[in-house]
């Protein structure tokens, strides 16, 4: 019955050329930054804006696209990071294959999960994802085989090792990776909400009733988007494992994370693929300065400018801060 | 494993029952009216048994004559919710109002580490204390008294919602608001009402609970969860489903924590949680 649907997609490239031309600077500019000389400092914040760009880039394919609110997305990120870090150290199977193993897990988690719970509609299915978030957590915390509580301490290498995905000497390399990953999730879900099934996901969002009416499956697409959100959420997972080399259920499956790509999407801009990387890009900077100059006051300052920050793009600007850029910028040209 | 045990822990799971029924129909009370689910309904608990804990820790006002105050307070910050957040995202997408009450979650939980610490507090020496032997079951005291108090302000609740004319000019506008505007029912008042009733039963909760229970920053979070499932079994909106479903999770958490596993509680609740809403979407006594 899909033959009945015709949904016009945009032709991919068919975009303002200034945009390109903007974009792919942008492109050069990031892979050229590190030979000015950035020192370590910023090469983190460089590679954490990446890695929170992404996530909030896979929550927006769920929340944005198909408007299902997930508050458990953290679980995802955190069977990425154990999947890596599970099968170097007990196979030693190297993290570049294993990042694949975590996608595929996550998928299948998000089938699992999805099914029975993407029927539920809006309030239900929040709360419900909320549970799977922190069961999650608990059922890490108390699992000797990944090493409960304590987590894995990957085994370190003496050397730099790309079979390994470890380099102590520089971040330098984890910047490449971190960018290179960035460009490819931010092009998948680019191509994805300029295709077919990014305009039936859209559908099922604004109104499940009229996509039911053009045979469109309501709960297969929602299921879809889950996967695909999944599937984007815990190659971060696996790479940030790499990045730190310990990690702990309170540390990736902590609900911290489901609060940060929520509001990394909404401060950016939500259903909108520019959206993830401007609310990166302003709240992660945001976050670690903060964390440095006011974090030894002994608390959790930088949680209460999310809060705040929060709450204020919610009653101000509910489309985000991409709602100050003037759309014709960013969309298509259209033609007379 | 004998009937003492498991009628024990029946008992134990009664009593967190009704405090978990009193502390959900604040949560369903509010969403009733608004169709806003308070994400920081946690942290209106945590706030509340920490107004308990300063009023008896500076000035020497044990828990339980202090409850008045706490209400007055909660129902205060009620009040300030609604004015300075609520009613601007009244129109919004259920999104940007998930967002909205999520941030404040936040910011109060953070604010309150900041301020006080995440350090683990409690009430030394309430009047509250000790524990009753009935048989071979033993039942403490402020857990007893927390959970009476919790059952009498359910009532309270029930019965001022179905009849008083405030109670009904509330589920009027929870039916229809603008109906109910045209009947002379300011709507926002009305949410303002809700929401200062609703943190009020959060107040009698925390300051009930303050008795016994450690205070700390995250406390709220795992009421608030239990709260959550204990509205959505009950039926988003249905204040009397909250009691049937409070009970339920409590019973299910302490039978299923004395007959599996302790530290498992949340999955059980969660397995009941998924059963109920994907048999009976709509919950157990729910109109929508």
């Amino acid at each position: 019955m899909d033959k009945l649907i015709v949904a016009k997609s945009e032709p991919l490239w068919n975009t303002n050329n200034k945009v390109i031309s903007i974009i792919g600077g942008l492109v050069v500019l990031l892979f050229a930054l590190p030979l000015v000389g950035l020192n370590s400092f910023y090469l983190h914040l460089f590679i954490m804006i990446f890695m929170h760009a992404v996530m909030a880039q896979s929550w927006n394919v769920i929340a944005g696209f198909s408007g299902q609110i997930s508050l458990g997305h953290g679980a995802f990120f955190g069977i990425g990071a154990y999947a890596t870090s599970f099968f170097y150290m007990e196979y030693g199977i190297t993290p570049w294959i294993s990042i694949f193993f975590g996608m595929f897990i996550s998928g299948v988690f998000a089938v699992l999960i999805g099914i029975p719970m993407l029927r539920l509609s809006g309030h239900y299915f929040a709360i419900a994802t909320l549970l799977i978030g922190i069961s999650f957590q608990v059922v890490f915390q108390r699992w000797d085989l990944v090493g409960a509580a304590s987590g894995l301490w990957v085994t370190m290498t003496p050397e730099d090792s790309w079979t390994a995905l470890q380099f102590h000497s520089s971040k330098l390399p984890y910047y490449y990776i971190f960018l290179v990953f960035f460009l490819i999730s931010f092009f998948a879900v680019w191509v994805l909400s300029r295709s077919k099934l990014g305009y039936r996901l859209r559908a099922v969002r604004d109104d499940p009733q009229a996509a039911l009416s053009l045979c469109i499956n309501v709960s297969n697409y929602k299921i879809i988007a889950y996967v695909i959100s999944a599937m984007i959420m815990a190659p971060m997972g696996s790479l940030f494992a790499q990045y730190i080399l310990i990690i702990d259920p309170d540390r990736v499956f902590n609900i911290e994370i489901s609060i940060i790509v929520l509001l990394i999407t909404v401060l950016g801009g939500i259903g909108n693929v520019w959206g993830p990387i401007i609310g990166a890009a302003i709240l992660i900077p945001i976050s670690e300065y903060s964390r440095i100059y006011l974090g030894g006051t002994g608390g959790a300052v930088d949680l209460i400018l999310y809060g705040l920050i929060l709450m204020i793009i919610c009653v101000f600007r509910p489309n985000g801060l991409i709602s100050f850029i003037p759309k014709d910028i960013l969309e298509r040209k259209k033609q007379r | 494993m004998t009937s003492e045990i498991i009628f024990q822990a029946i008992v134990t799971g009664l009593m967190m029952g009704l405090i978990y029924a009193l502390i959900a129909a604040g949560l369903s009370l509010i969403f009733g009216l608004m169709e806003i689910v308070n994400f920081a309904h946690g942290e209106h608990l945590m706030l509340s048994m920490f107004s308990s804990f300063w009023l008896w820790s500076l000035f020497g006002l044990d828990p339980l004559f202090s409850i008045p105050i706490t209400i007055l307070l909660m129902a205060f910050c009620g009040v300030l919710t609604h004015y300075f957040l609520i009613r601007y995202i009244l129109k919004a997408k259920m999104l940007i109002q998930i967002c909205a009450t999520f941030g404040l979650s936040i910011f109060i939980r953070s604010i309150a580490q900041l301020l006080w610490t995440p350090d683990f507090r409690n009430v030394d020496k309430p009047l509250l204390e000790g524990r009753i032997e009935l048989g071979s079951v033993f039942i403490g005291q402020p857990q007893l008294y927390a959970s009476l108090v919790c059952l009498v302000a359910f009532i309270g609740l029930y019965l001022f919602v179905t009849k008083t004319e405030t109670g009904l000019a509330l589920q009027a506008t929870a039916q229809d608001r603008h109906a109910a505007e045209v009947l002379g029912i300011p709507s926002n008042k009305m949410f303002a009402i809700g929401w200062a009733i609703g943190l009020g039963c959060v107040g009698v909760a925390g300051g009930m609970m303050a008795n016994y229970f450690f205070i700390f920053t995250d406390v709220g979070i795992n009421f608030a969860l239990f709260a959550f499932v204990a509205v959505a079994l009950g039926g988003f909106g249905s204040i009397i489903g909250c009691l049937y479903a409070g009970i339920i999770i409590g019973l299910v958490e302490s039978l299923g924590g004395l007959l599996i596993d302790p530290s498992f509680k949340l999955l059980y609740v969660f397995v009941i949680y998924l059963l109920v809403v994907i048999y009976k979407p709509q919950g157990l006594f729910g109109r929508y």
